[in-house]
């Protein structure tokens, strides 16, 4: 069964519309990366299925049950909205780190609030908080940042603050994990140790969806490539037929201008 | 003696009026600040009114208002003349602060509560866990100003006849002794000096991170 359907999504800010019913399908374990170019709505669809903006139709349905269905006229509740949203980690394009927090707090502040929230919490405390603090330490060590728990985030490089936004994503286990043009932010030669991340990360067969201009990177790592345009999914299929032999016009100007760059 | 003793008295009452309006005005700004960034327009658009007409007008005319007000207009005369300079010194900072609260807050990026949210944080966590103390530290020089200059205007209560400091001491002056004057200027920079030593060294304490 797929993991995650996402179904004839629309999406208009005012009078532009920005989505023009996407959907795309992806199964576990698989990477998809989505090209496109600026201001064909990448960003929106993914904060439209991870509920950063709420879409004016279309589904979301992960491991087949329905966490989003514009139809419904009846609002979500907060707390409902929260549960769907913890199916997928978010890695934007400027880190969002908390600056007050260094880098293991910023890890663990999360998990260890929705602990909070566990029946056993209380009488099991101190085995939680402990365990959650043991797992911490294994994702940041996956990112390769173990010599900087205790380091603030203005005391990192671009490429290490990254990093610890990818291990905060993992550290509550997403059933799948959005990149937002992650190395977008960062100087060219710093792009390489987030990619390497990544690549780590789909060896592990870990469920991702990559918005990114990384065009051979995404050849590279992805399963499948998804083109948008204009609001709409232009062309789709594996690396070989969308970046190597892209078939729709659109997709073949795109990499033209990349390639140029 | 006679004299220093008065000042010092004065005094007293300068630093009640300081701590009362301090512990008051605090709370009672966020208050005010989340009623200027509700999205309920009605309440916000009074709220932000209210504010410009306390920002707007001098703290001296509200002293005056806040004393005459209620005996002229429904017959309840204010005799406890230091509780009317109470209302309107907190009313007045109150609305400085909240102004203070909702730059600080506004100058939270936008990913800061949207990280929050999609770690499946609550709104209120993500206000207690990650903007507070973000919004502390970049509030805490502009909250020193306006703490300082609380001390400083609560000089003005004398123009309602609280007995303060000033008060106390311009009696001696207008009998031609002019020391006191100066003697509660010391006073004042005194509790200045010791209050910035103070903001100072929070703000090394913040000073831990950028950003
Ligand atoms: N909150 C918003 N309010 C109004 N318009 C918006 C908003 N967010 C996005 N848009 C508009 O939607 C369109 C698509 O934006 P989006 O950020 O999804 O594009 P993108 O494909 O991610 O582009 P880029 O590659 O530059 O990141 C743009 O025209 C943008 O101006
Ligand atoms: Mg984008």
């Amino acid at each position: 069964m797929a993991i995650l359907e996402v179904k004839d999504m629309y999406k208009s800010f005012g009078k532009t519309e920005v989505l023009k019913g996407v959907g795309f399908t992806m199964e576990r374990g698989e990477v998809i990366s989505i090209l496109g170019s600026s201001g064909s709505g990448k960003t929106t669809l993914l904060r439209c299925i991870n509920f950063l903006e709420r879409a004016d139709k279309g589904r979301v349905i992960v491991d087949g049950n329905v966490i989003f269905d514009g139809s419904d006229t009846a609002k979500k509740s907060p707390s409902e909205i929260r549960k769907a949203q913890l199916n997928f980690g978010m890695v934007f394009q400027q880190f969002n780190l908390f600056p007050q927090y260094n880098v293991l707090e910023n890890v663990v502040l999360a998990p260890k609030l929705l602990a909070k929230e566990r029946p056993d919490f209380k009488k099991h405390k101190k085995e939680i908080l402990a365990e959650i603090e043991e797992d911490a330490r294994d994702v940041i060590d996956k990112v390769g940042l173990t010599e900087k728990l205790m380091n603030y985030p203005c005391e990192l490089s671009g490429g290490q603050q990254q990093r610890v936004s990818i291990a905060r994503a993992l550290a509550l286990n997403p059933k799948i994990l959005f990149f937002d043009e992650p190395t977008s932010a960062l100087d060219p030669e710093l792009t390489g140790e987030i990619l390497r991340v990544i690549r780590s990360l789909a060896d592990k067969k870990i469920t991702m969806v990559i918005v990114t201009h990384e065009i051979g990177f995404a050849r590279n790592v992805s399963d499948r490539i998804i083109f948008m345009d204009k609001g709409v999914v232009a062309e789709e299929g594996s690396p070989e037929e969308v970046i190597d032999n892209p078939k729709n016009e659109r997709t073949r100007e795109f990499l033209k201008l990349i390639e140029q760059k | 003696m006679d004299a220093l003793q008065q000042l010092f008295i004065g005094f007293g009452m300068n630093c009640l009026l300081f701590v009362l309006t301090l512990v008051m005005a605090l709370p009672l700004g966020l208050i005010i600040t989340f009623g200027t960034m509700t999205k309920i327009k009605p309440l916000k658009w009074v709220m932000k009114t209210f504010v410009w007409i306390i920002r707007g007008t001098p703290l001296m005319l509200q002293l005056f208002i806040v004393l005459y007000a209620p005996g002229i207009l429904w017959h309840h005369p204010v005799s406890n003349r230091m509780g009317a300079a109470l209302v309107a010194f907190v009313i007045n900072y109150a609305a400085y602060f909240s102004e203070i609260f909702r730059g600080g807050i506004e100058s939270i990026p936008k990913g800061q509560y949207e990280a929050g949210q999609v770690l499946g944080l609550t709104k209120t966590q993500v206000f207690f866990k990650i903007v507070l103390f973000q919004v502390i530290k970049r509030i805490t020089p502009p909250m020193g100003n306006e703490v300082i200059t609380l001390v400083k205007d609560t000089a003005l209560a004398r123009v309602i006849s609280v007995a303060e400091i000033l008060q106390n001491a311009y009696r001696y002056a207008s009998k031609g002794i002019i020391w006191p004057l100066f003697a509660s200027g010391l006073y004042f920079l005194a509790f200045t000096g010791v209050l910035s030593i103070l903001l100072s060294f929070v703000e090394k304490k913040l000073d831990y991170y950028k950003g």
